[in-house]
């Protein structure tokens, strides 16, 4: 079934499947990326399945498991360009909160039997296994960044996906800044634009679920949050761990401020 | 078409289910014209939610379990907006956040039902592999499901900020109530969508449903006048009419001998019971709108729906309701003065429960007195489902073990796709393979 258009396949690991969902959330746009790329596996979406290598793979979710360990080398290897999608691919994902705590109390909070289960310490990134060509952050991706990476790769150039932060955004949609005006803590400054500057437009604060911004300035904003803003310790760490609490520069600076391990 | 096969060794597994959110298998094997093993079992990876939200703040579950699913997140956040609420004492019964809440749910429900509908379940009945080959043949068809989608992920969209994990609901209500000028804006949508959605009703009334017939009980959530949706009370067909807070007394998960897998029994009930649409059908049919009743009528969909393969009719029939609903709301909606109520934390247990698409999704947490999170259960609708679901693959088996193993495969794929599995939901789940002899 030899095939000129370019082959396309979606992966998943631990995960939601709302990142994936994001392909099928692309409307009148869907039919049109099959026409132009061959959706050759997409189990969410088809029941047909062909064999690699893939000219594109979309990777959603975190390693987790041993066997997920050996499924995303085997990945790589049929894929030519591997494009991981979501916090949970990017950073580990909410799951990634055990890498601060203990698995096995997790585990038996929620199984009478933990000792079935086969599961890692961490919950870690696609980038710690396998090369990775891009990655798309969030909590869920952007459907249109999804659209614009794959167009730049078919068209050969690079895709246009901001790297600024939310609070750059948020000045474009020409929202009140909900910290100077409304005194609500904030994650802006520190996370990767990409949402829309979504939360100040309904009056809340960001809670970074777009992840890290590429150049940032988190123990700044945690020193403003701690003593301007009078933002407890443990509502700091809070706010730092949640959907990308095992990227570096949260990871890094809920840390600093974690009594529990200080 | 079909041909006899030869008795011996047959395996009918399927290692990964396509078309179902998630990662799941089938394993069915017989020998010598016995059914050997029949599991639909779950390899999705534990992410462990009930044990990273204690020690949490009690207004984070309703965005941290929103995570869980990527295809219903509404129904996590109500759910644990309910719970926590009532663990402090609040109730939101009614007045416009209650509606409001609801609005965003019909939005839950278009979208979710349209996309299994039109993207999972109909190329089982047209004979295709994916919507994306389905529509190469019917574009139409394809395009009419996605369009009712859009209805529905707008709605959520305008409302919540966005389709998957919105970040406008909170709990007490909302940050920011819509204007009702921002309301109004979808209308237009939900008008074709109305149309779309009866038409999608005949549609799906067509196809040829394969022969099955069901006893489980039905179990969903009931208030009067008011098809199932985002509250209610808990009811079954046995009888059972208990408040939310009583789920635990009727819900019981136990350990299954040879099974590692959490199931779920209905107390003081032999069989298997099942969440979802036909249940909600079944129990709640006279609470449907007008238009989504004639709608059934129409078509010849019987007051109870007993064969599973169905279930498409009843959820095009719930999608019609859906769209009815979120027309009303918005024309009677009211901004509210305010666009959340106080919700002072206290000690204690309250219990959420709403209708996810694909059924009851019950949230139990504990909080103490500065409303720190000392314990939280989720039971999803997948996990109660899943001996219904496999007691729908033996007799299945029981009565087409004549059929060829391709196509055999096919439709016992199928009679999964029916409950609509939402595997990543499934938290209750182990990693596992269930082994019986």
């Amino acid at each position: 079934m030899a095939s000129a258009r370019p082959a396309l396949a979606v992966w998943k690991f631990a995960s939601c499947d709302g990142c994936q969902l994001q392909v099928l959330s692309l409307e009148e746009h869907l039919l049109e990326l099959a026409e132009v790329v061959d959706v050759a596996y997409f189990l969410e979406a088809s029941s047909a399945t062909a064999d690699g290598p893939y000219d594109v793979s979309l990777v959603e979710g975190s390693i987790t498991t041993p066997e997920d360990e050996e499924r995303i080398a085997e990945v790589r290897a049929a894929s030519r360009t591997l494009i991981a999608i979501g916090a949970c691919a990017t950073a580990g994902g909410i799951q990634a909160l055990r890498n601060f705590a203990d698995v096995d109390a997790f585990a038996e909070a929620v199984y009478a039997h933990p000792e079935y289960l086969s599961t890692l310490e961490d919950s870690t990134p696609i980038s710690e296994h396998v090369e990775v060509e891009y990655e798309l952050q969030g909590c869920p991706i952007d459907r249109m960044q999804v659209l614009e990476v794959v167009s730049a790769l078919l068209q050969g150039r690079r895709p246009n996906i901001p790297t600024h932060s939310v609070c750059m955004e948020c000045k474009m949609a020409g929202h009140t800044c909900v910290m100077v005006a409304h005194g609500t803590p904030c994650l802006g400054p520190v996370t990767n634009a990409g949402c829309g500057a979504l939360c100040p437009g309904f009056h809340r604060g960001c809670y970074g679920c777009f992840g890290p911004a590429e150049t940032t300035t988190t123990g700044s904003l945690a020193a403003w949050l701690r003593h301007e803003m009078g933002v407890s310790q443990r509502d700091l760490v809070r706010s730092l761990r949640t959907y990308n609490a095992a990227a570096a520069p949260f990871a890094e600076e809920s840390r600093r401020h974690d009594a529990s391990r200080a | 078409m079909t041909h006899r096969v030869p008795e011996g060794a047959r395996d009918l597994s399927v290692a990964a289910l396509a078309r179902v959110e998630g990662e799941g298998a089938m394993r069915i094997r017989l020998r010598d014209g016995e059914l050997e093993e029949v599991a639909f079992s779950i390899y999705e990876p534990p992410r462990f939610f009930e044990g990273l939200l204690a020690g949490r703040r009690m207004d984070e579950p309703v965005d941290i379990t929103a995570r869980i699913c990527g295809i219903c997140p509404i129904a996590y956040q109500i759910s644990a907006a309910r719970a926590i609420e009532a663990a402090c004492g609040v109730t939101i019964d009614e007045g416009p956040i209650r509606e409001l809440r609801r609005l965003i749910y019909c939005g839950e429900w278009i979208e979710s039902h349209a996309l299994h509908v039109y993207l999972l379940h109909a190329p089982d009945f047209l004979g295709y592999d994916s919507a994306i080959a389905l529509a190469k043949d019917h574009q139409e068809v394809v395009e009419q499901g996605l369009a009712l989608r859009k209805a529905g992920t707008e709605l959520v969209r305008v409302i919540g900020g966005r389709a998957s994990h919105p970040v406008n609901l909170r709990l007490g209500g909302f940050y920011r109530a819509p204007s009702p000028a921002e309301l109004a804006g979808v209308r237009p949508l939900l008008e074709a969508a109305r149309e779309q959605a009866l038409a999608t009703v005949r549609l799906v009334a067509t196809f040829d449903f394969p022969e099955l017939e069901i006893d489980h009980a039905f179990v969903s959530l009931k208030e009067e006048g008011r098809y199932p949706i985002d509250a209610g009370r808990l009811v079954a067909s046995t009888g059972l009419d208990a408040p939310v807070a009583a789920f635990d007394e009727h819900i019981v998960e136990e350990h299954v001998e040879r099974s590692t897998a959490l199931h779920a029994r209905l107390s003081g009930h032999d069989g298997t019971f099942m969440v979802g649409p036909l249940a909600r059908y079944a129990l709640a049919r006279e609470d449907l709108s007008a238009v989504a009743r004639s709608a059934a009528d129409e078509v010849g969909l019987p007051a109870v729906v007993t064969n599973p393969y169905q279930s498409i009719v009843v959820r095009a029939v719930e999608t019609l309701e859906a769209v009815e609903e979120a027309l009303a709301i918005i024309d009677a909606y009211d901004e509210p003065d305010r666009p959340a109520v106080d919700v002072p934390a206290r000690a204690g247990t309250g219990y959420g429960a709403s209708e996810a698409p694909r059924g009851i999704l019950t949230h139990r947490y504990t909080i103490d007195d500065d409303g720190i999170i000392v314990d939280a259960r989720i039971v999803p609708p997948t996990a109660q489902n899943q001996l219904a679901v496999e007691g729908d693959l033996t007799s299945f088996i029981d009565d087409h073990r004549h059929l060829d193993d391709e196509t055999l495969r096919w439709q016992l794929e199928q009679a999964i796709r029916n409950y609509d599995p939402c595997i990543s939901c499934a938290t209750h789940f182990l990693d596992l393979t269930v082994e019986r002899e």
